[in-house]
């Protein structure tokens, strides 16, 4: 059986400022090693200042993935020499002489399986190291500390994963998380990173490192588990080390293992104090919190008798469930979450094309409303909704522009139908003897009137004009 | 002119238009300039900006414009604090050219009261030592015999107060570090309660335990100077709210009534003779003024030293890691190098003491021992606070010799590290334990070398504590100038 773990490194890219300063915690568009000070450069005599909401921010995630809040929380030196430290050390959390770290013991349900989370920390993000030169001799390493100090959370969870697919669907569901708590931006490029461990049967485990984004990690992880299956079938033992994703190669490659046998030195961070979390402030924090994707589908099952997969669709999309939440009135919900999710969703379904989006919740509230009162078809609707997100224009102006109001009264829909009869003789006819064909001459009627006449109205009047 | 005033008598004869800042400072860089070449306190001499900054003070004055209360007192600043535009080397290869771009908060916050800045001084390198002897720049001497050490590690800031170079200076205490000179080089000498005085600039050694401390000839100009000295800080975490104290009001209150413990494990065995017999005068002048003195035994003093060395390099050798001449520090071309070659070439030039301890700091972190000693260490720790605590139940203070021997020649006990380390013996349980305490000097040996004798009180006791050692200072008859 495959066992998988995971460590993910979530940056709070919604917090102002540094983990221990107050430079900016956006770094990527500044000028190389112009985001910095004393302090995330590390020059001697700086002292690390805790920013206290990252901690709220930690610690919203932590609840959201159920982990337990310790009372205390500490901080941890870890030693390395790498010459993206400025200190020579990263001040992280540790849990090996008892639990304070700002989350652990929590599990997360992915379609019917339970992911284990063992533990939560937060820490400050190293540098960046930017490699120039094509060969041996010309290759230079340029070292940009903007990033240095970045509030970073880990998260890592048990070995609880069977296959890579359900590593993608939590990284998903985790990343819709972190958005919908509204910590971080997961689409920015490095905000989220994941590392992958993995074992077969009783074998040894192997880290995987390197993986650049979501869909890699997937792709890593397949050819991983192929390789050590291949191993195992011939009666090799595999190795326990640390391999490295090559994208361009589409393959892990071992790294030197002297990594592995690296010994951190952890030492109580004395600079800053221990801070007491305390039931108080984790109440504080949970009234702060938005809520959550379960309990807002819940809701929307419940509350609006939304069918269940519409109702997933559009909690897990923080963008358009904020959309819904702002839209929508008792009357009109279901129809606001039908535009929402067939419609909508469909036209702008990335990132960019959301933010480009001139739709606003008075635009949907007053379409859903239309279609709701029968002022409206729905076909008209899509052409409304279009002219919307494009124009952003008022739903008054639109519809009256692109003459898109109802036809419901009988006279003027018994005007048309005789039209239509004088034009389809033959399929009147037909209609009156198959009473199955009666759609053909209500969809003369609609394109006559271009979708404006009731459908409903239109029906009725036909069966009484045929008497069927 | 006397260079010999003490700082609060130099405020107030600029003040009362007796002297000059100018004229004082001129003098006092040329007492500088004429015996600095035999007792070598200063690294860097800042004379132009301090004359510049005298004459500014001066105008000032004359123009009755609101000058701060320290009137252009010329201080000299130990130097492993950071002041911004001025060399800050911690006395190592490794930072020789290092220039900080900004002020330690005590820098910021004497230069705002019109502190003259005169220049920075010796120490052991990385302020790891208790001779000043390792300090890539030479040793500092003491003022009093130039043949012996002047204590340490804030040796050139002791040396420099001693021998009128100054009017006061800031050292930082880490084991003893300002005690040590300030009773080798008879000043006074003060390591605060931990959180006290901000540490931000301060360049950190063992930063679970150090504190800055201020230094000077009399008890007045301390308690004058931590009034400016201490306080929260929004650049450090272990800064103490609400700690606003005047120190200076109610200096003369005396102890009459007062109940001082005498520290068993750091009076008698092994303690020289000349010490022995002047801690002894000490108590019976503290019983004239109505102090009851009576003896404490405070058992887990035994451990201090070993605890003391093994937070203190762990610490250490984690501080010091940033030291890779990557990104500041001296001239060496990092080109041409890969990665840990460069390391290891650049970290090559630390002096032996650094080394020695970062070594140590290493080993006691590595897996497997962490628990075998740093956890230990840390328990002893919180023994002895709570021993402390349990002593201060019965007493207002505690009072020892501050070192158990007398200043020793130059390289007497360089090649000795262990016999080194355990004169911090008296020392070390102020900084383990976070509680403030203070070196009055008290008497000379006979062979004519000072003595000074150190009080304690319960932390963030230190108006009490400047109150004792005030009264213990008035008792003392001592000699005026050292060289
Ligand atoms: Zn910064």
């Amino acid at each position: 059986m495959t066992k998988i773990g995971l460590e993910i490194h979530c940056q709070l890219t919604k917090l102002a400022s540094k983990l221990f300063c107050s430079c900016k915690a956006e770094y990527r568009n500044a000028e190389p090693n112009s985001n910095i000070c004393p302090v995330c450069a590390g020059l001697p005599g700086s002292l690390p200042m805790l920013n206290k909401k990252a901690v709220e921010k930690a610690a919203m995630i932590s609840l959201a993935l159920g982990c337990t809040i310790p009372e205390k929380i500490g901080f941890f030196r870890k030693n390395y020499f790498y010459p993206d430290l400025p200190k020579n050390f990263q001040i992280t959390q540790y849990n090996a002489y008892g639990p304070t770290s700002i989350g652990s013991d929590g599990k997360i349900e992915i379609e019917g399986k339970t992911i284990r989370i063992r533990r939560i920390q937060l820490e400050e993000d190293p540098g960046r190291l930017v490699y120039e030169g094509t060969s041996e001799k010309t290759m230079i390493t340029l070292v940009d500390y903007n990033r240095a100090g970045t509030p970073l959370v880990e998260i890592v969870t048990e070995p609880d994963f069977e296959t890579p697919k359900q590593v993608r669907m939590f990284l998903n569901v985790l990343a819709d998380l972190v958005e919908n708590i509204g910590v971080s931006d997961p689409y920015l490029e490095g905000a989220m990173r994941v590392d992958g461990n993995i074992s077969e049967g009783d074998g040894n485990r192997v880290e995987i490192k390197n993986v650049g984004s979501f869909r890699d990690i997937e792709k890593a992880l397949h050819f991983e588990i192929t390789r050590q299956q291949s191993l195992v079938e011939r009666g090799i033992q595999v190795l326990a080390e640390t391999r490295h994703w090559d994208e361009a190669r589409r393959i892990t490659v071992s790294s030197r293992s002297k990594e592995e046998e690296q010994d951190y030195r952890y030492l109580p961070e004395a600079d800053i104090p221990i801070v007491q979390i305390g039931n108080n402030s984790i109440e504080q924090i949970k009234t702060q919190m938005p809520e959550s994707i379960v309990a807002r589908r819940e809701r929307y099952i419940k509350k609006y008798g939304m069918p269940a997969q519409v109702a997933d669709v559009l909690s897990s999309d923080k963008f358009y469930s904020d959309l819904f939440d702002k839209s929508h009135n008792e009357k009109n919900a279901k129809e606001v979450s039908n535009i929402i999710t067939t419609d909508l969703m469909g036209v702008a379904d990335t990132r960019e094309k959301k933010i480009e989006l001139k739709i606003t919740p008075n635009h949907l509230s007053d379409l859903a409303d239309a279609i709701v009162a029968n002022k409206l078809t729905r076909n008209s609707g899509k052409l409304a909704l279009h002219e919307m997100i494009q124009s952003g224009k008022p739903f008054a102006d639109v519809v009256s522009s692109l003459d898109l109001g109802h036809v419901s009264d009988a006279g003027s829909i018994e005007k048309v139908i005789d039209e239509v009869f004088q034009e389809e003789e033959k399929a009147v006819m037909e209609a009156k003897q198959n009473p199955d064909t009666i759609n053909y001459l209500v969809g003369k009627v609609m394109r006559k009137t271009k979708g404006k006449a009731d459908p409903a109205t239109t029906l009725d009047i036909l069966r009484k004009k045929l008497a069927v | 002119m006397d260079l010999g005033i003490s700082a609060t008598e130099f405020t107030s004869q600029v003040n009362d238009g007796i002297i000059s800042v100018e004229e004082f400072v001129a003098k006092t860089l040329d007492r500088i300039k004429k015996v600095d070449g035999k007792i070598h306190a200063f690294i860097t001499v800042d004379s132009q900006n301090a004359l510049d900054k005298a004459r500014v003070i001066d105008k000032k004055i004359k123009s009755k414009e609101k000058i701060g209360i320290c009137f252009g007192m010329p201080i000299s600043i130990k130097d492993n604090i950071c002041t911004a535009g001025l060399k800050t080397t911690c006395a190592s290869k490794m930072l020789e050219n290092f220039v900080a771009p900004y002020d330690a908060t005590v820098i910021s916050k004497l230069k705002s009261e019109d502190a003259i800045i005169i220049g920075k001084v010796n120490l052991d390198e990385f302020a790891m030592g208790s001779t000043t002897e390792f300090s890539h720049f030479g040793p500092t001497r003491n003022p009093w015999n130039t043949e012996y050490v002047p204590g340490g590690s804030s040796g050139g800031s002791g040396a420099s107060v001693a021998a009128f170079e100054c009017l006061a200076a800031l050292g930082s205490d880490t084991g003893g570090s300002v005690r040590s000179p300030a009773s080798f080089c008879s000043v006074v000498g003060l390591k605060p309660t931990y959180g006290l005085i901000s540490r931000y600039g301060l360049v950190s050694y063992a930063n679970s335990i150090e504190q800055v401390g201020p230094m000077a000839k009399t008890v007045e100009d301390v308690a004058f100077l931590l009034n400016i000295l201490s306080g929260h800080d929004a650049h450090d975490n272990t800064t103490a709210k609400d700690m606003r104290i005047d120190y200076v009001k109610d200096l003369k209150s005396g102890i009459s009534g007062k109940k001082i413990g005498i520290i068993s494990q750091m009076t008698g065995d092994g303690v020289d003779k000349d010490v022995e017999r002047a801690t002894n005068g000490a108590i019976s002048k503290l019983q004239d003024l109505g102090a009851q003195c009576v003896p404490v035994s405070i058992d887990a003093v035994e451990h201090s030293v070993a605890a003391y060395y093994t937070i203190a390099a762990a610490e250490a050798s984690s501080n010091l890691s940033r030291y890779d001449n990557l990104r500041y520090g001296f001239d060496f071309g990092i080109e041409g190098y890969e990665f840990k070659a460069f390391i290891s070439k650049a970290r090559s030039n630390f002096g032996p003491e650094v080394i020695r301890r970062m070594l140590l700091g290493a080993f006691v972190l590595s897996a497997g021992y962490y628990g075998k000693y740093y956890l230990k260490a840390q328990k002893v720790r919180t023994m002895i606070k709570a021993q402390l605590d349990e002593a201060f139940k019965n007493v207002d203070y505690l009072i020892s010799p501050t070192m158990p021997i007398l200043p020793f020649k130059i390289g007497e006990k360089i090649d000795d590290p262990l016999k080194l380390y355990l004169t911090d013996i008296n020392t070390v349980t102020a900084n383990l334990s976070g509680i403030p305490a203070i070196s009055i000097p008290f008497a000379m040996s006979s062979s004519g070398l000072p003595i000074g004798i150190q009080l304690f009180a319960n932390s963030f006791k230190e108006k009490e504590l400047l109150q004792a050692a005030h009264a213990l200072q008035e008792t003392a008859k001592l000699p005026g100038i050292a060289i």
